[in-house]
């Protein structure tokens, strides 16, 4: 597929600065779920064009897995500086030392599952109303039939077959008290939607995103990037390959696409390109077939 | 126009998966990941032929039972245009699914199953397609395959559709036929050698080259604010400005203006997106008005041109269309929210239940899930509404329930 459209369409962002807006009026306590990946950095830039000149009037909440890419970590705080925006971050250590939580050992062990509760905790301890992520419905099936305003009870829990109806642009995030709100301002954007956007408002992202040379492990196709938060075999051998990251999680689960690209440009090029999707180089939905679904149910954003 | 919003509907059996994921297909917007999952899923369940319905059909309920049971966004796009695909299931009892769907797009995609011609699903499909007046409307005739490609089948089921549409068709909405099969991509991407007969242009292009939004800068001025920007720093000390998205129509700097429901006027000074100073705000863009007087302004309230200043309505007919589990209950004081504004209202009379599929209109004490009624509504504030036919886009509203805080109902003016 060479041919594709060559420009963001503007009525995707005055329909996510609406959405922030209505957000940041409807609700008390309302906050950004920061990974440090291209769709909440976007949101972000969303949120500075929402309230400017006017600072952006809610917190960046980041969970932190303690298996972050540093760089993500490094740009993360650059970010909080260069817009001076709060930051709340909510630790998945702590809750495996007071053992809410155990973690998983063994080849295919990963952090991932246990954002969750550091995710409700965090939501609990700052009393934020509405959490605002960067997932879009493109990305997964079960994302596809997400609202964007997603009203979850005390215990983050998604009912998918109870959904607020959503008719017209009207947004009800009428909630009780306990409830929260997930707020999906760029559902409607695809991953090519986000990169034209980076290029158009020429926005900073992680390095991580442009090809490097990196340590991997090569399982069954799948280019593991080497850490200390890996399992490896004794017989299994490191390879150095030249690789960029596609999607920002946790060093445990996201997998490395071995890619020359190093500019914007050239990443938008290879997306047009590329034949395996994005959540492809996500190995936590590989686990089964309604991965995704199931963890939401239990309140994965 | 760089995105199209499409409202799709269609019977369980009608092949609107098999047509999406076949769009999908030919746009080259599946990824071989997806491809594969979809093999491996149709090898499962032991078909012999890739099952594209699999690439929409996402929850587990829904792959447990063979159907969708919620509104499902999907996405592609071609060198011309963004497309999204709002698709709705086509169960009696999924009305409110349907309308949720329906009530953003541009155009409608009916389907209509060849072998069985217009059924009762048929029926409530362009009954909604036309209470929420979608411009354009298609209707595929599908399985065309199956029926030998006849042209006379074809044509007797457009003569069927006509017939029907005609009793409530409205003035400003154009119909489309379409003779297709999604199994073998017939008329989908380019015209099908099978359908000689037929004239018009393959489905895809239709959608790529359709028009739309073509007057809205026409249409009356309403700006509902959302929220009041005031960054008191030393730079903006004074700054005031009023976010909101146009509702409709264009505002310019130097228009003279009046604030809703309150009345005062002011000019417009500026008008600011980021860092950019705009001369003119078009439809659908968000912004922030300045304006020259520093008069009291907040959340709820809307702006419009002096030459265009609707009435405050207490009082209007609209058809309503119940959402909730729990009937409406006459009388009872629901939260009606119109733009930005929210104000107690009641439901004072039903004056009539419309069957979508029959057109009968019968009595009715209250309104149950699904239900499509004619009513008047009594509303504790005055709301600057348009009639829904005249500005579709300021004229709508919701009600919510404000003790399980749900939308229960949804409203277009009469």
């Amino acid at each position: 597929m060479s041919e594709y459209l060559k420009v963001f369409p503007k009525d995707l962002e005055d329909e996510a600065i609406y959405i922030i807006r209505e957000t940041a009026a409807q609700f008390e306590r309302p906050a950004i779920l920061f990974s440090g990946g291209k769709d909440s950095i976007t949101l972000v830039r969303l949120a500075q064009k929402a309230f400017y000149p006017g600072k952006i009037p809610f917190p960046l909440v980041h969970i932190d897995t303690g298996h972050n890419f540093p760089e993500t970590i490094e740009f993360r705080d650059w970010l909080v500086k260069e817009t001076g925006v709060e930051l709340i971050v909510g630790y998945v250590q702590d809750d495996i030392d007071a053992r809410r939580v155990i973690e998983e050992t063994g080849k295919f062990s990963s952090r991932n599952m246990l954002q969750t509760t550091t995710l409700l905790r965090t939501i609990e301890e700052h009393r934020l109303d509405a959490c605002m992520g960067g997932a879009r419905r493109d990305e997964e099936k079960a994302r596809a039939k997400e609202r964007i305003f997603s009203v979850r009870d005390d215990f983050g829990q998604w009912n998918a077959k109870n959904q607020r109806p959503e008719l017209f642009d009207y947004l009800n995030g009428r909630i009780h008290p306990g409830e929260n709100v997930r707020v999906f301002p760029i559902s409607n954007w695809t991953e090519l939607d986000v990169w034209n956007y980076i290029k158009e408002e020429n926005l900073a992202i992680p390095s991580i995103y442009f090809s490097h040379e990196r340590s991997v492990l090569e399982r069954d196709g799948v280019l593991w990037p080497y850490s200390d938060f890996i399992y490896k075999d004794p017989d299994e051998v490191l390879v150095t390959r030249t690789v960029r990251f596609r999607t920002v999680g946790d060093m445990s689960c996201t997998a490395a696409l071995a890619s020359t690209a190093t500019t914007v440009e050239e990443i938008i090029e290879e997306i047009i390109s590329t034949t395996i999707s994005e959540r492809g180089t996500r190995l936590d939905d590989k686990r089964a077939e309604a991965a995704m679904e199931m963890r939401k149910v239990n309140g994965y954003f | 126009m760089e995105v199209l919003r499409i409202a799709t509907a269609g019977s369980v059996d009608d092949g609107k998966s098999t047509l999406i994921g076949r769009l999908l297909y030919e746009t080259n917007s599946i990824t071989t990941d997806k491809l594969e999952a979809i093999q491996r899923a149709s090898q499962r369940k032991g078909i012999g032929f890739l099952d594209l319905s699999l690439l929409t059909d996402g929850l587990i309920a829904e792959r447990e039972q063979g159907i969708t049971i919620d509104v499902a966004h999907i996405y592609f796009n071609t060198p011309k245009r963004k497309f999204i695909i709002a698709d709705s299931p086509g169960h009696v009892e999924y009305t409110r699914n349907m309308i949720t769907g329906a009530s953003k797009a541009d155009v409608s995609i009916i389907l209509v199953d060849a072998r069985n011609g217009i059924l009762e699903q048929t029926h409530r499909h362009y009954y909604i397609s036309n209470l929420l007046n979608i411009p354009r409307v298609i209707v595929c005739v599908n399985k065309m395959d199956l029926m030998d490609y006849s042209e006379a089948r074809f044509r007797e089921i457009e003569r069927d559709f006509v017939e029907f549409s005609s009793k409530i068709k409205s003035d400003t909405q154009e119909i489309l036929f379409l003779p297709i099969s999604s199994l073998y991509g017939e008329n989908l991407t380019k015209k099908s050698a099978k359908m000689p007969w037929y004239n018009g242009r393959p489905l895809l292009e239709i959608l790529e080259t359709m028009e739309v939004h073509k007057n809205e800068s026409k249409l009356p001025s309403r700006f509902p604010i959302q929220y009041v920007i005031r960054p008191r720093t030393d730079e903006y000390h004074d700054y005031r400005g009023y976010a909101g998205r146009v509702t409709s129509g264009r505002f310019s700097v130097g228009d003279k203006v009046t604030v809703l429901p309150s009345g005062q006027r002011s000019v417009i000074r500026q008008i600011d997106r980021y860092t950019q100073s705009l001369e003119t705000a078009e439809t659908r863009q968000s912004v922030t008005l300045v304006l020259e007087d520093d008069i009291d302004i907040s959340r709820g309230d809307m702006i419009v041109r002096d030459e265009e200043i609707p009435d405050l309505k207490r009082e209007f007919t609209s058809r309503i269309c119940w959402l909730d589990r729990d009937p409406m209950v006459p009388g009872k004081s629901y939260l009606l929210q119109h733009g930005t504004a929210y104000t107690k209202a009641k439901i004072s009379t039903i004056d009539f239940i419309e069957d979508p599929a029959t057109l009968q209109k019968i009595p009715g004490a209250n309104i149950a899930m699904n239900g499509i009624a004619q009513v008047q509504v009594r509303t504790a504030k005055g709301l600057p509404v348009d009639r829904y036919h005249d500005n579709p886009a300021n004229g709508s509203f919701i009600l919510i329930d404000e003790h399980s805080n749900n939308t229960v109902g949804v409203g277009v003016i009469q």
